[in-house]
């Protein structure tokens, strides 16, 4: 389980997150959605770290992010898995050295021991005969696929998706939407998925936090969100003109 | 340390550069012996002094600073542009999410490695670029080999292999650290990985003539 408290994140004078609470579940996929340029990336950052918060703290089962040292940060990133927005692949790695790296970097398992759980990951994953493409042969589905597997390869505590659909069509954002999910709920992870894809937000939203201008408007599930009367999360949901048809005929 | 990395990256940095040095020295050479028989126009000068000004300019100063800068250009913009396109597609992100020090993953061995084969790839100029400077100057007919043989013996002083071996281990450390530095800091996409690396030839060219100066000024005054 992931704890933000109060979390607030400025650049300049711009206030990017404010005031930013939410409890992320362990073995439930945990979305935060919003529009774009709403401060959910921000967010995802000073959560892992890559940013540090104004103010305000993320608690890993307990443990206060802001307050451990480099050892403990790094400690606790070897428990973190994350699928970036463009898939974050190494260029000058195979599908299998990617995978592989986090095994290589954080373990003392022989290179057999190291193959089988590639080859485990990437079936998991449906890329069996992969392992020897560079990213640049690979589509971008499978590249989502194969950093999901990289992601899951040295069996993490906490995943994090940033926008995992981008670019993708709405059938392969499908497969990796489900992907998310089963592996969320098999290994139960806790997982937070950025995204403002809704087909993500009915198919995986256990529990969903609303970004508005930077500042938690709504929280409730997948099934709560098409029946709220929040005006923000109602005009984000029914954003085209024939579902706001739909919803009033409804 | 990462020595893995570490040998990649001088085969990357240093292996992969011996051709153009190789090229570029052999026609430095050339041009250096011709040139100084061409300046000689007193009976008085021996001939031996060809060889002699050929060795001393190559070694002193051809090779360490031509070939920094030809490295600069070379290997400045390669590292940039690697380092900068991992940054803008989120790949070192990835490396500190995973709880890696990027840094110490991606420059480290590359200044590790610059410092390890850099004096090797001057050393090497030196040799091709004196060589080239007898087989062109005993086939344009300027120079005898006997007397271009003589004047690259006549007078050596160690103190100037030093000189050049030193240079180039500055050049090297200033090379990788400038370029990283360019290519680690790059903000937004394809066109601003273009200008870091356009900037990290730039700043490197420019530090290596400043400490080039500066470390003469120390060592040979």
């Amino acid at each position: 389980m992931i704890e933000l408290r109060n979390i607030s994140k400025s650049f300049g004078d711009k206030q990017v997150v404010k005031d930013f609470s939410f409890t992320l579940e362990k073995g439930k996929t945990n979305l935060i959605i919003g529009e774009s340029g709403s401060g959910k990336t921000v967010t995802l950052k000073c959560i892992v770290g890559l940013l540090e918060p104004d103010s305000g703290q993320v608690l890993y089962d307990g443990r206060d992010f802001g307050r451990m040292n480099f050892q403990e940060r790094k400690d606790i990133r070897k428990e973190i898995g994350m699928l970036f927005q463009g898939a974050a692949l190494f260029d000058s790695m195979t599908v299998q050295e990617n995978v592989m790296f986090p095994l290589t970097m954080f373990t003392n398992m022989t290179e057999k021991e190291k193959l089988e759980r590639v080859d485990f990951c990437l079936s998991r994953v449906n890329l069996d005969k992969a392992n020897k493409l560079y990213p640049s042969e690979l589509s971008g589905g499978m590249k989502k696929r194969v950093a999901i597997a990289r992601a899951i390869s040295a069996s993490p505590k906490y995943l994090f998706c940033d926008e995992p659909n981008s670019g993708l069509d709405p059938i392969t954002s499908l497969v990796i939407d489900n992907l998310i999910k089963e592996i969320t709920e098999e290994y139960q992870i806790t997982t937070l998925v950025i995204t403002h894809d809704m087909n993500s937000v009915m198919e995986i939203g256990d529990k969903i936090a609303f970004f508005y201008k930077g500042e938690k408007a709504w929280e409730g599930t997948n099934k709560e969100i098409l029946v709220t009367e929040n005006e923000k999360v109602v005009d984000f949901v029914y954003a085209s003109k024939f579902l706001k048809e739909f919803r009033k005929n409804n | 340390m990462y020595w893995k990395r570490v040998f990649e990256e001088i085969e990357k940095l240093g292996i992969n550069s011996l051709g153009i040095v190789s090229i570029i020295s052999v026609f430095m050479g050339a041009v250096v012996t011709i040139q100084m028989a061409y300046g000689i126009e007193s009976p008085l000068i021996p001939l031996y002094s060809v060889g002699l000004a050929a060795r001393d300019s190559i070694m002193l100063e051809f090779s360490p600073t031509l070939v920094g800068l030809i490295l600069a250009g070379k290997v400045g913009s390669n590292i940039a542009s690697e380092i900068g396109t991992m940054r803008v597609s989120e790949q070192i992100d990835a490396l500190e999410i995973m709880g890696i020090n990027s840094a110490a993953y991606l420059i480290q061995p590359k200044i590790v490695a610059a410092l390890i084969i850099n004096p090797f790839i001057v050393i090497i100029s030196m040799f091709v670029g004196i060589l080239g400077g007898y087989i062109f100057g005993v086939f344009t007919g300027v120079v005898t080999p006997y007397e271009y043989m003589l004047g690259i013996q006549w007078e050596f002083r160690p103190y100037n292999f030093f000189y050049a071996i030193t240079k180039t281990f500055f050049f090297a450390f200033i090379i990788t650290s400038v370029a990283s530095y360019h290519g680690y800091y790059t903000k937004g996409g394809a066109l601003e990985v273009g200008q870091s690396s356009t900037r990290a030839v730039v700043y490197c060219s420019i530090v290596i003539l400043i400490f080039n100066f500066i470390l003469t000024q120390l060592l040979l005054v």
